[in-house]
């Protein structure tokens, strides 16, 4: 670690104003700051201390993704050999996985980064930390047998259109690892929804199609809960193991990195209003297999644990108030069950429903303050 | 009369051509924004659509510009309304007549031509005021303004979205066998929404002196 230290002391004056690198000056700084916690103190206002800066809470982040990463490489494999009927051992599973889902990676961080530092050196400002996590969510939203240059085309289209316009990390009103997605999604839906794209090279033993994808077609379901909660079930590469996201997300909760608020109020705002579908469609669609299943199966189909707790979260574009987060979560739950069920035209809602609230996040945080005023206004005693 | 000013006198120059630009009906004013969704998809509407509404506004301009000391300003909006509809039936008539098909693709949104607010935005601003002659230019420049963006948002829809340009295929064969694919979201209205926001984008950062102080 010293000999590190001594090594980017050296060679620190070469970037600085003057030197000969001086014009790499933010790229530079970003492999330093990364590597080594900055010694900047604020200079004005209250200030908390603290070691945990932006790039360490990313950091913390993309530890708590990589679990859910890990296994969506074996199931990858997993999910190929079933389909060709043939026996795999672990390691045959995850290196099939490995092989089709490490280039995905490779490419989002890439085209990301590279965005990123272009754009860093021109307007002349530090590398913005966020695309860490969001390079690391896009491969994980995407299904296995996605082309790598649509890969790379989302990724360049969520930088440059969903961030760097509105001013780069921290000005975002979207969560970019969901642009991307929402890019692939009405650009290629042929390559992003249907039943033939979330199973790698995919045998003809069995059909290809997810949970979500029986059900809107009216077709019962035919896997059972505990696969969907461990994740034996074809999705997008991170979605499918609710069992490693609610790890990934009690890592979160314990440092203090995701709101503990947003993840339960979407939990319950989706298992609310399931509940409540479950028990009206006896009565009102007796032949729409969505409406009538238990609301528990909600929680752990598709991306909703995955959204709940890696999407929504996101401190830029989720809301800043506690009580916002609040109705921000269960807006986004509430949401997610409604369009999944009552849209014929979509079997996964989760993806929409956290874009739509995070357009909604900055006006929930205004009445949220606006009402903590008025109330406190109150209070004063009024002058004769 | 002997000091008349000269037919493309600068003055007159310029209400031709700062439409095109500094003032561009879409990308400053951000007006007609709807028919600009609607009609780009693909390139050849979008021209048919440029010069109906260069017919349109010109020939109201001058108009409106002949009878603006004759129209009783309580009754303006009504008579700038009849105006604009004559006009835009019998643009809807000629292209019926002449490109039967075109027409058909534009269908509703020729008719709609009566609600664009450049128009009566023109009217209102420039017509009512002026006399005929730089009320045409002015006319003439701000549908050719809004005609520009038009077909520039129609030529990367028409690209991206479907491969083609003016109706032929420009994308080769080749890059379809190697996995390339059309980009389904060009053909969607929000893909015009991005590609105007991009040319604002891009305007803005060469003319700085267009982005506002807040």
């Amino acid at each position: 670690m010293n000999g590190l230290r001594k090594f980017i002391d050296n060679i620190k004056p070469q970037f600085e104003k003057g030197g000969r690198f001086s014009y790499l000056h933010s790229t530079f700084d970003a492999f330093e700051t990364f590597l080594f916690v900055p010694n900047l103190t604020t200079r004005r206002g209250s200030h908390i201390r603290d070691y945990i800066d932006m790039k360490r809470t990313m950091s913390f982040v993309v530890i708590a993704l990589i679990p859910t990463l890990l296994f969506g490489m074996w199931n990858v494999g997993f999910q190929h050999f079933l389909s060709m009927g043939e026996s795999a051992t672990l390691w045959e599973n995850f290196w099939f996985g490995f092989v089709k889902v490490l280039p995905i990676v490779v490419v989002s961080y890439a085209v990301g980064l590279g965005i990123e530092f272009i754009f860093a050196q021109i307007r002349g400002h530090e590398v913005n930390e966020g695309f860490l996590v969001s390079g690391m969510l896009i491969p994980l939203v995407l299904p296995p047998e996605v082309p790598l240059w649509m890969v790379a085309l989302a990724t360049a289209f969520a930088v440059i259109i969903g961030k760097e316009v509105f001013g780069g990390t921290g000005m975002n009103l979207l969560n970019p690892a969901l642009t991307a997605r929402a890019f692939l999604f009405f650009a290629y839906p042929q390559d992003m929804s249907g039943d033939k794209v979330w199973i790698a090279e995919h045998g003809d033993a069995m059909s290809g199609a997810t949970p979500l994808g029986n059900l809107l077609t009216n077709q019962p379901l035919t896997t059972s809960a505990s696969d969907m909660f461990w994740g034996f079930i074809p999705g997008s590469i991170g979605e499918t193991s609710t069992f490693l996201i609610l790890l990934g997300a009690l890592f979160l909760i314990i440092t203090g990195v995701g709101s503990w608020r947003i993840i339960v109020s979407v939990f319950a705002g989706g298992f609310g209003l399931a509940a409540l579908f479950w028990a009206i469609a006896p009565y009102i669609a007796p032949d729409n297999a969505y409406m009538a299943l238990q609301p528990w199966y909600h929680l752990i189909m598709g991306g909703f644990a995955f959204g709940a707790v890696y999407m929504a979260t996101d401190p830029v574009t989720a809301s800043q108030t506690n009580r916002g987060k609040w109705i921000y979560g269960v807006l986004i739950g509430v949401m997610a069950v409604l369009i999944r069920v009552l849209n014929p035209a979509y079997p996964e809602g989760m993806m929409l429903a956290i874009l739509l609230l995070n357009v909604f996040a900055p006006l929930i945080d205004h009445y949220v303050v606006e009402g903590n005023i008025k109330k406190r206004l109150k209070r004063i005693p009024v002058k004769a | 009369m002997s000091n008349r000013e000269p037919l493309f006198s600068a003055k007159n120059r310029r209400l031709l051509t700062t439409p095109l630009g500094k003032e561009n009906p879409i990308t400053i004013q951000v007006l007609g924004i709807c028919s600009a969704l609607a009609v780009t998809v693909k390139l050849e509407p979008a021209f048919v659509m440029t010069i109906s509404v260069i017919a349109v506004l010109a020939i109201g301009n001058v108009l409106i510009s002949l009878l603006r000391k004759t129209i009783a300003p309580r009754i303006r909006i009504i008579v700038q309304l009849v105006v604009i509809a004559s006009l835009v039936i019998l643009v809807d008539q000629v292209l019926k007549a002449f490109v039967y098909d075109v027409s058909k693709q534009l269908s509703v949104f020729v008719g709609l031509i009566i609600t664009n607010c450049i128009i009566m935005g023109r009217f209102e601003a420039f017509a009512m005021s002026n006399k005929p002659w730089p009320s045409f230019l002015d006319g003439v420049g701000n549908a050719a303004g809004y005609g520009i963006i038009l077909i520039i948002v129609a030529f990367f829809r028409e690209l991206l979205g479907s491969g083609s340009i003016w109706g032929y295929q420009v994308v080769p064969e080749v890059f379809y066998d190697w996995g390339y694919k059309d980009n389904g979201l060009m053909i969607l209205p929000p893909g015009a929404l991005i590609v105007i926001g991009i040319i604002i984008w891009v305007q803005r950062s060469r003319d700085k002196s267009l982005v506002e102080e807040n």
